[in-house]
């Protein structure tokens, strides 16, 4: 805990080094509320569902920025044989950055509490769905992380990581959307729409917090960590 | 102790490292040399766990790098080639981060910090990012990065590798000044490196070792001709005759006229049979003038262009 603890530390800090992450909370903050206020008025409805339809969207794009520095650079710099030769475990260095572009995530996921708090101020938005809309959010992000973690530690190009990391995290959004799901045949059609992290989306977005969604993305975090370890080790 | 026995290492079709053991004693600066592409590199990240073995085991102090891969981290400080460091951070962030990771403990990391930092005369750079440094500065900071949990084995891969003469200088006086307390090995591919540094060299090509031995030992153990240039007044033909006929001479010819009657002969031996004498009493009882009189040693370099081109021939 303690090694992964230190790197974690080390990855968030190093995301404030440069002035990119003060852009990218801007730029992120800027996209999520004109895409929610846009319509806001038109609908004039106290809930936070477009900015949840909005979000996850938007982290297909985001979130593999966030990550496609984490392996990629050390790759390119080579520091990841200053890493990997330091007395820590794989694991416990894949799980530190996973952590740190988590919170960097979490952080900016933070700043949209501006817009619940002036709904309710003018309004009275229902709290329950919005703190599951919350919930989803979170875990669909890091879910995606995962996703975008493991595409950087396949290059030593950040580019190359983040158009993997954009093509695998839209990928796994629209398997499950209802869009492929109606035109899959049967078995298919059940399949997607259990891979597909759109459509566990939808039910915690609604308020409803089932664990089958909450283990879903749990087991995709997990997965891609272990996949991501996997290959670090094998490539060794 | 390191104990590096039958190590295998291939990449694709390419054996990297075949089949190669040595040992690292404690208080000893090894220097390990050989061409670019030879396996050295290789070598030292299986030494340093950064790559697994396909074959063949590294001992260090009684832990085996596959098997308590940690505790063989902990007792080694690496600098790995190319010294790769975080640009973004700040010298003192990088060295405390290390620290951590190296569990030195909270209260006394920062006197440890300030000491390497010491050691290596960062003083002025301490707070600067790592990124706008010279390379010379940042080559301390890796070389200091490696010495903060007081490792008993260094290991550095081409630590003086695009250094201007005077960073060098300094460098190989740091890693003498280090290696006394230590074992040390230090890869290269420049030659008098070895010769400035270390107790004892192994030249590996190919992947596999050519030669091991003292650096003096060595130089000494090359094959060949020695060579000795005379620079004598007389006359070319006859002193050419004389020098070729005395005892051990395998020919004798002008090299170069320097002025009408003055040349400069070179005088050919078997390898290990000094001339130096002998010509200089055929110089003395001809009555011809001495000028010059110097034998050609035969250096490392030698040596290890000699095993390289070999073994390329019988390749």
């Amino acid at each position: 805990m303690y090694n992964i603890w230190t790197i974690t530390k080390r990855e968030f800090r190093s995301y404030f080094g440069s002035p990119v992450a003060y852009i990218f909370l801007v730029v992120f903050l800027l996209v999520s509320n004109w895409l929610y206020f846009q319509n806001f008025f038109l609908i004039g409805e106290a809930s936070l569902r477009a900015l949840f339809f909005y979000l996850p969207i938007i982290f297909i794009i985001i979130v593999p920025a966030i990550t496609m520095r984490l392996w990629a650079e050390e790759r390119k710099l080579g520091t990841i044989e200053i890493l990997f030769t330091l007395p820590l475990n794989d694991s416990e260095a894949v799980i530190g950055k996973f952590i740190a572009s988590f919170l960097f995530l979490t952080l900016n996921i933070l700043l949209t509490l501006s817009i619940p708090i002036t709904l309710s101020a003018i309004g009275n938005p229902d709290a329950g769905p919005m703190i599951g809309g919350y919930v989803g959010v979170l875990l669909i992000g890091g879910a995606y992380i995962s996703i975008g973690l493991f595409a950087s530690s396949i290059t030593d190009n950040q580019i190359v990581a983040f158009i993997i990391g954009v093509v695998a995290c839209f990928f796994i959004y629209i398997v499950g959307d209802a869009f492929i799901v109606m035109r899959a045949p049967g078995v298919l059609a059940q399949l997607f729409q259990f891979l597909g992290l759109a459509a566990h989306f939808q039910n915690i977005e609604r308020g409803v917090i089932d664990s089958r969604d909450i283990i879903y993305y749990l087991s995709v975090i997990i997965f891609f960590i272990s996949l991501t370890v996997a290959y670090i080790q094998q490539r060794r | 102790m390191i104990n590096v026995n039958r190590l295998v290492k291939t990449f694709g079709a390419t054996r990297a490292v075949d089949d190669v053991t040595f040992d690292v004693k404690p208080g000893e600066v090894l220097g390990f040399l050989g061409p670019n592409g030879a396996g050295k590199s290789t070598t030292i990240r299986m030494i340093t766990c950064f790559l697994t073995p396909d074959s063949g085991t590294v001992n260090v102090d009684g832990h085996d790098t596959q098997l308590d891969s940690i505790e063989v981290r902990k007792l080694i400080g690496y600098l790995p080639e190319n010294n790769p460091l975080y640009m973004d951070m700040d010298v003192t962030d990088y060295l405390n981060y290390i620290a951590e990771v190296r569990r030195i403990p909270g209260g006394r990391r920062k006197a440890r910090v300030d000491e390497v930092i010491d050691i290596c005369s960062l003083g002025a750079v301490r707070f600067k990012a790592i990124g706008e440094l010279s390379k010379g500065f940042r080559q301390r900071v890796g070389l200091s990065q490696t010495l903060l949990h007081d490792p008993g084995f260094l290991i550095l891969d081409e630590p003086t590798s695009g250094l201007d003469p005077t960073q060098i200088i300094e460098i190989r006086n740091l890693i003498r000044e280090i290696g006394k307390e230590k074992a040390v090995m230090l890869s290269t591919h420049i030659l008098p490196e070895v010769e400035a540094t270390c107790d004892r060299v192994i030249i590996i090509n190919k992947g596999k070792i050519a030669i091991e031995g003292g650096t003096n030992d060595l130089s000494r153990k090359a094959e060949g001709e020695a060579i000795l240039h005379a620079a004598i007044k007389g006359p070319a033909p006859e002193i050419e005759t004389k020098l070729s006929a005395l005892e051990g001479a395998d020919s004798a010819a002008v090299e170069k006229e320097i002025a009408p009657g003055h040349c400069r002969y070179i005088v050919r031996s078997a390898h290990g049979v000094d001339l130096s004498e002998q010509v200089f009493n055929a110089v003395v009882s001809n009555k011809w003038i001495l000028t010059e009189l110097s034998l050609e040693a035969v250096t490392l370099e030698d040596v290890f262009l000699q095993l390289t081109r070999s073994e390329e021939s019988g390749a």
